[in-house]
């Protein structure tokens, strides 16, 4: 709603022709054209979050065996007369529609479901590691957006070796496994020269190698977004102006391109999100992190899926609210788009 | 690779064109970078004739010695020389990646078709499916499949191809929509053509030409999460050599042992460098209607 606000507020000071069309209903007419567009949005938001709960649904359906032997664990012994009652109240004896219902009816609560493995809650558990690692995806946020700047900006426009360097760099970047990168940087640095610790998540310097594992293949394609966003914007003529004025290269890219070639990274935003979570299972293994990734990964590898479809789940409304948030901004950050 | 690389240059030439000719205008790169996946796919037809002995053979007295004359890429804590491991592990690593960009392509081929060609209805509920798969990271996607169907060397096959079938479906959706609309898909209706010849003989394999060459680029992306999935513990059982399973194991020899956690990681590297330079190249060459 704030949005909606903020773009009549834009609207009122639009440009003189606007003001001065014949019809007076244009700003209202507008206001509905963008509530109308945030509307069509959020729907295709929900139907993503209720396919995603669908699916996760599904994915508790599909895991073998009998639900209540699931639910007990491996190791504990129940009388007929006790896994009937467990049966009666999970509702495991209702139509698969039903149970669907109370599925998402316990979702909507924020109720993730318990844990098979651990019997508590999937939701405390997910609770407690999201500090670390939100921690190291911050950490690999700057540092990603860090090294994409300053390797655009040092290879951007140029035809001969930086050019080359730069695709070479591209291609090496998106062909090297990550869990690799991260054994390499524990190898040279934590092994060999003990300057980073080998594990753990004390305190900043902890955070270093994961991070910058972490880092590396999204400074690799956000790099080169922005090379090719810099490449597009130093052919513009008010920066082949500022350049006939006597502007240095330097600031020539810092201050008159760079702006225009980040407007297309924030498009890649619920890409970077995916690929953060997903980069978090391996970064975590690696480095021997707690965290949302470790905890999925040993959920996966002891088959408790209610712990699996809750980081699932955690993860799909993240990335669509980041993306939806993101595709509504985009307008405002880019005044072109608004008349559209 | 080699293999496809030579019968897809057919077209190009005449039948006078001789194979050296038919080289001359490829780049320096993309030619060694052939040369490189030759040996590649030799090392995984034939390992035996790069490294004689066996991969799993334990030599204790020998264990985590380093890279010298005799042993190129050192040993491992069971004295299990890594050369041989690396070279026998080619076949298993590449058939994890062969194997995951099938199911990818299978699966995206049949959904975006049923997409492009079979209504409203089902291009919908199917592009509607593909949001949901695409809002999640493809790990996650695979980490789910693979806690349905338990680990495993074909489970993880399945899991990384399951969790690419929605970008494939999405290519193969959007040609086959241009190709039903496109004159000789028109002319087909007009002539009386059967629906099922139609789609069959002259919709599909335009529809999924560039499938072909896409693969090829996509391999490296499946190649490296198989190799993850493996990493992580959940695809080949050790002894097995595959290269994601021997870094795994590389982890608790790190401190001393730094070879063991290089050579395999190369492997992987080169390998996918290989396959990219070489899939890109057969991409900008083979690309219909001079699309970039």
């Amino acid at each position: 709603m704030t949005f909606g606000d903020a773009v009549t507020g834009n609207g009122t000071l639009a440009p003189a022709q606007d003001r001065l069309a014949p019809t007076s209903a244009g700003p209202r007419t507008r206001t509905a054209r963008v509530l109308r567009a945030v509307g069509r949005r959020l729907l295709a938001v929900a139907g993503v979050l209720l396919g995603a709960a669908t699916l996760a649904f599904g994915a508790l359906q599909l895991i073998p065996g009998d639900p209540v032997s699931v639910l007990l664990g491996p190791s504990t012994q129940a009388s007929p007369r006790v896994r009937a009652e467990i049966t009666h109240d999970y509702g495991f004896d209702q139509p698969l529609l039903v149970q669907y219902g109370h599925f998402m009816g316990r979702l909507a609560r924020g109720d993730l479901g318990i844990s098979y493995q651990l019997q508590r809650p999937v939701s405390d558990l997910i609770a407690e590691q999201v500090r670390p690692t939100v921690e190291l995806a911050a950490a690999a946020i700057v540092l990603a957006i860090v090294l994409a700047i300053v390797f655009a900006v040092a290879t951007a426009g140029r035809r001969s070796l930086g050019r080359t360097l730069a695709i070479g760099w591209e291609l090496l970047a998106a062909s090297t496994p990550s869990y690799w990168v991260g054994l390499l940087l524990l190898t040279a640095l934590s092994f060999q020269a003990h300057i980073f610790p080998v594990s753990g998540d004390d305190g900043l310097r902890a955070l270093v190698l994961p991070g910058l594992t972490l880092a590396l293949p999204l400074a690799g394609v956000l790099g080169q977004v922005l090379r090719e966003g810099l490449d597009a914007a130093l052919a513009q003529p008010h920066v082949v102006s500022a350049q006939a004025r006597g502007t240095g290269v330097v600031a020539l890219r810092l201050r008159h391109a760079l702006r225009h070639a980040t407007l297309p990274l924030v498009t890649l935003a619920g890409w970077l999100i995916g690929a953060l979570l997903g980069g978090a299972v391996v970064v975590e293994t690696v480095f021997g992190r707690p965290g949302i990734g470790a905890l999925a990964l040993s959920a996966v590898s002891s088959r408790d899926m209610p712990v699996v479809t809750g980081v699932v789940l955690l993860s799909a409304t993240v990335f669509v609210t980041i993306s939806t948030v993101v595709d509504l901004l985009y307008p405002v950050l880019d005044p072109r788009l608004r008349k559209v | 690779m080699t293999m496809a690389a030579s019968t897809t240059a057919e077209p190009m030439t005449g039948p006078l064109g001789s194979p050296l000719r038919r080289l001359a205008g490829v780049p320096a790169g993309v030619l060694l970078a052939g040369a490189v996946l030759t040996l590649i796919v030799l090392a995984a037809a034939l390992p035996g004739l790069l490294a004689g002995g066996s991969p799993t053979a334990i030599h204790p007295a020998d264990a985590l010695r380093g890279p010298g004359a005799g042993r190129w890429f050192g040993t491992d804590e069971l004295g299990r020389d890594q050369f041989t491991r690396v070279v026998h592990g080619t076949r298993p690593s590449l058939l994890l990646g062969i194997g995951s960009t099938f199911v990818a392509i299978v699966g995206g081929a049949a959904l975006g078709l049923l997409a492009g060609l079979g209504g409203r209805a089902a291009d919908e509920l199917l592009m509607r499916v593909a949001d949901v798969a695409l809002a999640l990271p493809a790990l996650l996607l695979a980490l789910l499949v693979i806690t349905v169907t338990g680990t495993g060397t074909v489970n993880v096959m399945a899991a990384v191809g399951l969790a690419f079938v929605p970008g494939y479906a999405r290519v193969v959706r959007a040609e086959a929509l241009i190709v039903r609309r496109s004159g000789y898909a028109e002319a087909g209706v007009t002539l009386g053509l059967p629906r099922a010849a139609l789609v069959w003989r002259h919709i599909m394999p335009n529809a999924l030409a560039p499938l072909l060459t896409l693969a090829t680029v996509g391999f490296g992306t499946s190649l490296i999460s198989a190799s993850t999935l493996s990493f992580l513990g959940l695809g080949p059982r050790p002894p097995s050599p595959e290269w994601g399973a021997m870094l795994s194991q590389s982890r608790t020899e790190l401190s001393t042992a730094w070879w063991m956690g290089l050579f395999p990681g190369v492997a992987v590297t080169l390998t996918v460098i290989v396959v990219t330079t070489v899939g890109r190249y057969l991409q900008r060459r083979f690309t219909r209607r001079g699309t970039p």
